[in-house]
């Protein structure tokens, strides 16, 4: 008997009774990670990282049934051990390391390799079988190192700066824009969508060192944030407000700005291939490090990651789940914003 | 280069005409003056001849990188063009050199006719000393191949700005012939090579589709109507004893119309003609698909001669006793065409595109519905004073086309795009249903909107039944209308039918498989003519 299987619900345990990223309303949900596509509102309990908590708390305003675990810390759920390891993607990110008699598996969620100044750093978990991801599973993604990524960001924004132009930053609510708020050089104030900043106040309650930021509100003049720095969350990138500020300049700051039809694609002025989710080299090597038995990939290129990891001595096999693209991820989240904002 | 990896970063950024040529205007003002003909020759699909093939380009690229060919050609169908897809799995470079765009592109012109080893020891050493970027533009210089968004018009524009010279002369001068490791940027702005030059065409005058009731252009008597023929725009040019047959797309294509060769002997020196490059048969305009067997080849059998025969439409004149008489009314234009047509010896081969006659703007509309039966799409109209624009110009001549036929049929087959479209579905085959089978007829990648299109991939990737390498097969339930511009019989395709120029016009949500047309439907659109 498996440790897991792959239910029209989600990641199943079935000797600990639990789903883990579970996309169905389940009993007991173990959350990788805040983003929608994997924390999904409506279990009637959950289990996740002590920082993927106030995500919740301010996403789906859930105070309670949500219990915490660190890293490296262990519960024993009907006999499995469960523990959490740093996964490097977002803060609070985890993977989640089951032990049932004397089989380990690792279910990862999203994770990167480089450390990004702001989620702990991934960490390698020897393991018999490893659920990984595969959204940049092509030998065309290969990061730079971030400083470099960041030196490119900060000039773009001097040089808009010296052209009376706002610059404006995409990035996603959770990870993206807390690495760069944290990343960016310090010489201009920064002002943040209302999503961003509920998420950082929540950190910051949650004892997250994360540098200040201003709430964007009507009040604020427009030519105070052209002589800052704006952050909005993707949903927010095609709409009128952006379009009715000075001089916008928007730059994208994703994965798939590596590729020049990523870039045209969402005709930007321009893209920052920064990316939250392991590049090619960065899965190969966190696969390798695993030493697993059995690689399960879950979304992305998985039919030729798979592949390519068969075919170099990897056992592999893809396996369909819900979890999503990053668009898909973005229209959930900001549905799921409003959805809150309704209630509140 | 790394000034032009900067303007090409720039240009594929912006999707506003301004911006870009602002930033062609930035760029010529400060490159290295030997690079800018190079640039210019680039843009305008003036190609040196490839020193490498893209095969061994292709398999250098595999072998460097370390990763299986499949993977490579995966990679190929998520990024969308070729050079990039090399640039982007080798290895990161060890080391940075930076040489001017002139330097690059005289030292792979050298690779000509040196043996493939040392061909693959230059490559490998460039990949090995350029950035990703710079190592894309290094791609595309081998290839020569540079599609990005940068038309004729828009940069003679920025040329013209830049270098404050009259737009049009500008265009003559880099659309003449000159090498850009023998011109200077200056003397190509300024012209000094066309004079000399006898094959020079004049910038084509092209119109907008009519946006208007015909009603508000006024008085029917202003203005001339012509049938709008479906082939291919063609300038003839006699100078000095030689004859030039050039196409709208500003390629030479003398060689592939023989049939028009005896101009050489009976069209006066000094004369310029425009019209259309047709396949004529005993006087009938034959459609474009018959046509289509005569394009792009190197060399013509008489099977080929004889089921298509050339025939030239000519509607204007352009040039006439060595004078250029583009700023003459198109009245007195037309005459002088009557008589140089009217002068020549061999009949019914360059003939005059007929004027159609007409009284009321209601007469003509009836006039044009009948034009499909002549293989013709529609009507222009030309106003009688119009002069022959360089390029597009609003408000004297306007296209008045038929409505494009229509089908309804239904999504069976998707493929991802290439360039700003790579990494989603956005091409697509399409069936009709022929009894209980569905069998396809077209495919069209184009009419949908952004948002559209990223509903159709999310179909596409929750429903692929199968797949053969980038192609997905899909369950047959997307209902999209079809337009086209004509229907013919082949025996090519399966259907037995070949639509001209399919596209989506709409996508039906409001109707599902069952209600899609049938060939039959299809087949009765053919015309009797053929």
């Amino acid at each position: 008997m498996a440790l897991i299987q792959f239910t029209n619900k989600g990641i199943y345990c079935k000797q600990g009774d639990f789903y883990i990223d579970p996309w169905l309303p389940v009993d007991k949900a173990v959350i990788t990670h805040g983003h929608a596509d994997h924390a999904k509102w409506g279990n009637k309990s959950y289990l996740c990282h002590t920082l993927t908590k106030p995500v919740l708390e301010e996403r789906y305003n859930l105070y309670s049934n949500v219990e915490v675990l660190a890293y490296n810390e262990t519960i024993v759920i009907n006999g499995v051990k469960l523990s959490l390891f740093p996964a490097g993607h977002v803060i609070g990110s985890a993977q989640i390391r089951l032990e049932y008699k004397g089989e380990i598996v690792v279910v990862s969620g999203d994770y990167k390799t480089e450390y990004d100044g702001i989620s702990t750093a991934f960490e390698p978990v020897k393991c018999h079988t490893f659920v990984s991801e595969s959204t940049f599973g092509l030998p065309i993604y290969k990061w730079q190192p971030q400083q470099l990524i960041f030196d490119h960001i900060d000039s773009w924004i001097a040089d808009n700066h010296t052209r009376n132009k706002t610059s404006i930053l995409v990035a996603y609510s959770l990870g993206k824009a807390q690495r760069l708020i944290q990343n960016l050089k310090t010489d201009y104030p920064v002002y943040v969508h209302r999503t961003i900043s509920a998420l950082n106040e929540a950190f910051k309650k949650a004892g997250v060192d994360l540098r200040t930021t201003i709430q964007i509100t009507p009040e604020i003049k427009k030519e105070e944030l052209q002589k800052g720095i704006v952050i909005v969350p993707p949903a927010l990138a095609d709409g009128r407000w952006i379009k009715s500020l000075t001089n916008p300049a928007i730059g994208i700051c994703s994965g798939w700005m590596a590729v020049r039809a990523g870039r045209r694609w969402r005709s930007a002025d321009a893209g920052f291939a920064l990316s939250d989710h392991a590049d090619w080299p960065g899965l190969l090597n966190a696969i390798k490090a695993t030493e697993a038995e059995k690689v399960l990939v879950t979304h992305g290129s998985t039919a030729i990651f798979s592949r390519y990891l068969n075919e170099i001595g990897i056992e592999a096999e893809e396996v369909k789940t819900q979890y999503g693209n990053e668009e898909a991820e973005e229209k959930v989240e900001a549905g799921t914003e409003d959805k809150v904002k309704e209630k509140q | 280069m790394k000034r032009f990896a900067q303007l090409i970063q720039e240009l594929e950024l912006s999707n506003k005409t301004n911006d870009k040529i602002d930033a062609l205007v930035a760029y010529f003002n400060e490159a290295d003056e030997r690079d800018k003909p190079y640039v210019i020759a680039m843009f305008t699909g003036k190609r040196p001849k490839r020193p490498i093939t893209t095969t061994l380009i292709k398999q250098w690229a595999i072998e460097l990188s370390g990763i299986p060919e499949w993977l490579f050609t995966e990679s190929y169908h998520s990024v969308g063009d070729l050079s990039e897809t090399i640039a982007l799995v080798l290895p990161p470079a060890a080391n940075s050199i930076d040489k001017p765009l002139h330097q690059w592109i005289t030292e792979l012109a050298k690779l000509q006719g040196k043996t493939d080893e040392e061909k693959k020891e230059y490559i490998l050493t460039s990949w090995n000393n350029l950035a990703t970027q710079e190592r894309f533009i290094f791609n595309k210089l081998i290839s020569g191949n540079f599609r990005i968004g940068v038309s004729n018009k828009m940069l003679v524009n920025a040329i013209a700005k830049q270098s404050e010279q009259d737009a049009n002369k500008i265009m003559h001068s880099i659309m003449g012939k000159w090498q850009p490791n023998e011109i200077t940027f200056k003397d190509l702005t300024t012209g000094v090579h066309v004079n000399t030059d006898n094959s020079w065409p004049y910038p084509f005058c092209l119109a907008y589709a009519i946006d208007t009731e015909p009603e508000n252009l006024g008085e029917t008597s202003h203005w001339q109507a012509e049938w709008k023929w479906d082939g291919i725009r063609g300038q003839i040019v006699k100078r000095n004893g030689e004859l030039f047959i050039w196409s709208r797309g500003e390629e030479l294509v003398t060689d592939q119309f023989p049939e028009l060769h005896f101009l050489k002997d009976e069209l006066a020196d000094g004369s310029v003609l425009d019209g259309e490059i047709l396949a004529v048969k005993d006087g009938n305009v034959l459609s474009f698909n018959i046509l289509q067997q005569r394009l792009n080849r190197k060399t013509i059998n008489k099977n080929q001669l004889d089921n298509a025969p050339i025939g030239f439409f000519t509607y204007d004149v352009l040039e006439y006793q060595s004078n250029d008489i583009r700023t003459k009314p198109l009245a007195e234009r037309r005459l002088i065409l009557e008589k140089i047509i009217g002068s020549l010896q061999t009949r019914n081969v360059v003939v005059l595109s007929p004027v159609i006659a007409f009284e009321t703007w209601q007469q003509l509309a009836e006039i044009r519905e009948t034009a499909r039966n002549i293989n013709s799409e529609g009507i222009m109209l030309k106003h009688k004073e119009s002069i022959f624009h360089a390029g597009r110009k609003r408000g004297d001549w306007w296209k008045w086309k038929i409505n494009p036929y229509t089908a309804d049929a239904v999504m069976i087959y998707a493929q991802k795009g290439s360039g700003r479209r790579a990494n989603f579905y956005t091409d697509y085959t399409f069936a009709v249903r022929d009894g209980e089978k569905l069998v396809t007829i077209a495919k069209a990648y184009s009419g949908l909107t952004d948002k559209e299109i990223k509903e159709v991939n999310s179909f596409v990737n929750k429903n692929a039944i199968e797949k053969f390498g980038p192609v997905r097969t899909v369950k047959p339930e997307l209902v999209f209308e079809i337009a086209f511009e004509g229907i013919a019989e082949s025996k090519r395709h399966k259907a037995g039918l070949a639509l001209r120029f399919p596209r989506i016009a709409r996508w039906r949500k409001d109707k599902n498989v069952d209600e899609i047309n049938t060939l039959d439907d299809l087949k009765a659109l053919i015309p009797a003519v053929e």
